[in-house]
């Protein structure tokens, strides 16, 4: 039996998702078959096959780093090879492709998994529910094939084995040209003034802060502290800060000494992105909020209250 | 352009105290408040959008019993034309329920159909895309912008990082929208009231003409996370923690 792992690159390199993918592929003891798909793809797949009993690669320039032609190159390999279970990320891509494959080849989906659970043939799986409060257990049902989407962060690639794989090459699967959906291009992520990833305290606000008018709040306690002001994506969403200043998957990651956490709740999106700061502290009124298991300190309380009054103290400190 | 918009009312559980209930089979939801899926208010918005640009209409679609009804009226006083419940329980199972929407759409006139790119409660992020694939039209998920052509449309995808990728797709087609896509318009209590004369259909599962259809995927149980390490928590008043957090961030020289 067979697991497959689609491999996702972009731009000629490796993204994070495809080692935790292998990783959480590795954990289930079966052979392990990496995908690589798309055009001059044969460096990404000899970086793949280090981790992998073996490394399927479909070249074919037709792909074009669309998902519907990944999509279709999936389902001719599934059907070809019946892997047990195909693994990808629960990531834009695969959000876009897992739930097509599901539909397509009858197969049954389970999506943005933090744990995979075999059970003889059958499979289950645990996700994380209620802005993470609550884990629930899910059976899937009985097939020759089950595809499932992991949540990023939570297998990790550092526990990835050596295999050295070999490597096989298919012909061209795609028959022809996607016509209904067509890639145009990548655009960049927009420059601004404020560069997040360099500072060395980051003061955050999350949606707890309620009100654009209370960002100068924030913003004083950043400037008194010698940090720069960042957030959570809602508050990009709703205008109140630019997008250069937002933290998580879907903004910067970051690295400072400190990482101040304020009225930020700690969904794994936001957490991937600040995960590595040498200090996180966090300001709640939930004391259940997933953002104290990954702070070191924690205070659980009103943050209107709280950044005057710290305002007010890192003052006095500084003289 | 004529849009289906795709809704669920969801639990708010950032701030609420969330426990699971004896049977291990959902949550005690009597203390919670409910309000639409974020990710469905921004769709709904981009629809409307649409209508007031280039002219069609919009149509809001939920499954769920009588109490769900609001997330309608709401979309509605934002400026939606017309309101189908499909009267039943929301089934756990997403593949259950991109059935029953896909039987709803396809009956329905459209050039676009709308989802959220997730349900804040379950985050599944599948059911739009398992939806296009029934009605065998192109999809794009996670998208946060739309320019309408001749026929097809420009869609710009989320990806990691904040790089963007661009698809043309043709019309029909559907999406499933990500936050941060538009503002979304306030809705006034009266405005809710006004839009009771807007027309709200209400089906039976065999008006939609689904039979049974064998779920995916099957709860077990729901459970608390086990406790995992945690915060060394400061405690006093806001001052006294304040001050007590400044002297350590000076004592580890962050300060
Ligand atoms: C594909 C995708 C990508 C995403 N990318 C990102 C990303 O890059 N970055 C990101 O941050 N999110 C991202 N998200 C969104 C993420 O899932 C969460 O919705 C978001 O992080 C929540 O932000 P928040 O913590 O500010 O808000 P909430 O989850 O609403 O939390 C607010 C918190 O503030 C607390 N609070 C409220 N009032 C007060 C008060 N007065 N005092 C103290 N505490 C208070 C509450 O208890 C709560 O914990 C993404 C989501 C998706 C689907
Ligand atoms: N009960 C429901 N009725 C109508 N649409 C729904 C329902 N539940 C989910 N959706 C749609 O599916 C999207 C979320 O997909 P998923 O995360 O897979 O549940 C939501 O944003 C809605 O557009």
């Amino acid at each position: 039996m067979a697991v497959f792992v689609f491999i996702e690159h972009r731009e000629g390199k490796l993204m994070d998702i495809s080692f935790e993918s292998l990783s959480a592929a590795q954990k289930l003891n079966d052979t392990v078959v990496a995908v690589v798909a798309g055009e001059n793809v044969s460096d990404l797949a000899e970086k793949v096959a280090k981790y992998a009993d073996k490394v399927i690669v479909a070249e074919d320039p037709k792909i074009d780093t669309n998902n519907e032609a990944y999509t279709r190159v999936l389902n001719e390999l599934i059907k070809k090879e019946k892997p047990k279970v195909v693994i990808m990320g629960h990531s834009s891509m695969g959000m876009d492709i897992a739930p097509a494959l599901s539909v397509d080849l009858g197969l049954p989906i389970a999506t943005d998994v933090v744990k995979i659970n075999p059970e003889g043939g059958k499979i289950k799986v645990t996700r994380s529910i209620y802005n993470g409060k609550v884990l629930a257990d899910y059976n899937l049902k009985n097939a020759d094939t089950y595809i499932i989407t992991i949540r990023a962060g939570e297998f990790s690639a550092d526990d990835l084995k050596e295999k050295n794989g070999k490597i096989e090459i298919v012909d061209s699967l795609l028959k022809d040209e996607v016509a209904d959906k067509k890639f145009v291009g990548y655009v960049q992520p927009v420059v601004g003034a404020v560069d997040i990833t360099q500072a060395d305290i980051l003061v955050s606000v999350g949606r707890g802060i309620k009100d654009k008018e209370n960002i100068p709040l924030a913003e004083e306690l950043a400037k008194t502290m010698g940090g720069v002001l960042s957030c959570s994506r809602p508050i990009v969403d709703y205008g109140w800060l630019p997008k250069e200043r937002q933290v998580g998957t879907s903004g910067k990651t970051v690295k400072p000494k400190l990482y101040l956490a304020l009225g930020i709740s700690g969904a794994f999106q936001h957490v991937a992105g600040m995960k590595g700061a040498n200090m996180i502290v966090a300001v709640n009124k939930d004391p259940k909020a997933p953002i104290f298991s990954v702070a070191q300190y924690g205070i659980v309380d009103d943050i209107l209250k709280v950044i005057p009054a710290l305002t007010q103290k890192v003052k006095e400190i500084k003289g | 352009m004529d849009v289906i918009v795709c809704v669920r009312k969801v639990p708010d559980t950032a701030e609420a105290d969330v426990m699971v209930e004896k049977s291990g089979k959902d949550i005690e939801k009597s203390r919670l408040t409910f309000t639409i899926n974020e990710w469905d208010n921004y769709a709904v918005e981009e629809a409307i959008q649409m209508k007031e640009k280039y002219g069609g209409t919009v149509t809001v679609v939920t499954v769920g019993q009588k109490d769900v009804e609001d997330v309608l009226r709401r979309s509605l006083a934002m400026g939606a034309d017309k309101a189908i419940r499909v009267d039943m329980e929301d089934p756990d199972d997403a593949y259950t329920l991109a059935n029953i929407l896909c039987a709803v759409i396809k009956n329905q006139k459209y050039d676009l159909v709308l989802f959220g790119a997730q349900s804040g409660d379950f985050n599944r992020g599948v059911t739009g895309a398992m939806v296009a694939r029934m009605l065998g039209i192109p999809h794009a998920t996670m998208v946060n912008g739309i320019e309408v052509l001749d026929g097809s449309i420009k869609a710009s995808r989320e990806l990691e990082g904040g790089l963007n990728e661009i698809y043309e797709i043709k019309l029909p087609a559907l999406l499933t929208i990500q936050t941060g896509i538009n503002e979304p318009r306030y809705v006034s209590i009266s405005g809710i009231r006004k839009a009771r004369q807007k027309p709200l259909e209400v089906l039976t599962p065999s008006d939609v003409g689904v039979g049974s259809i064998e779920p995916m995927i099957v709860l077990d149980k729901m459970y608390m996370p086990p406790p995992g390490k945690l915060a060394e928590f400061i405690a006093g008043s806001p001052e006294e923690a304040a001050a007590k957090l400044a002297s350590i961030l000076k004592g580890k020289g962050v300060l």
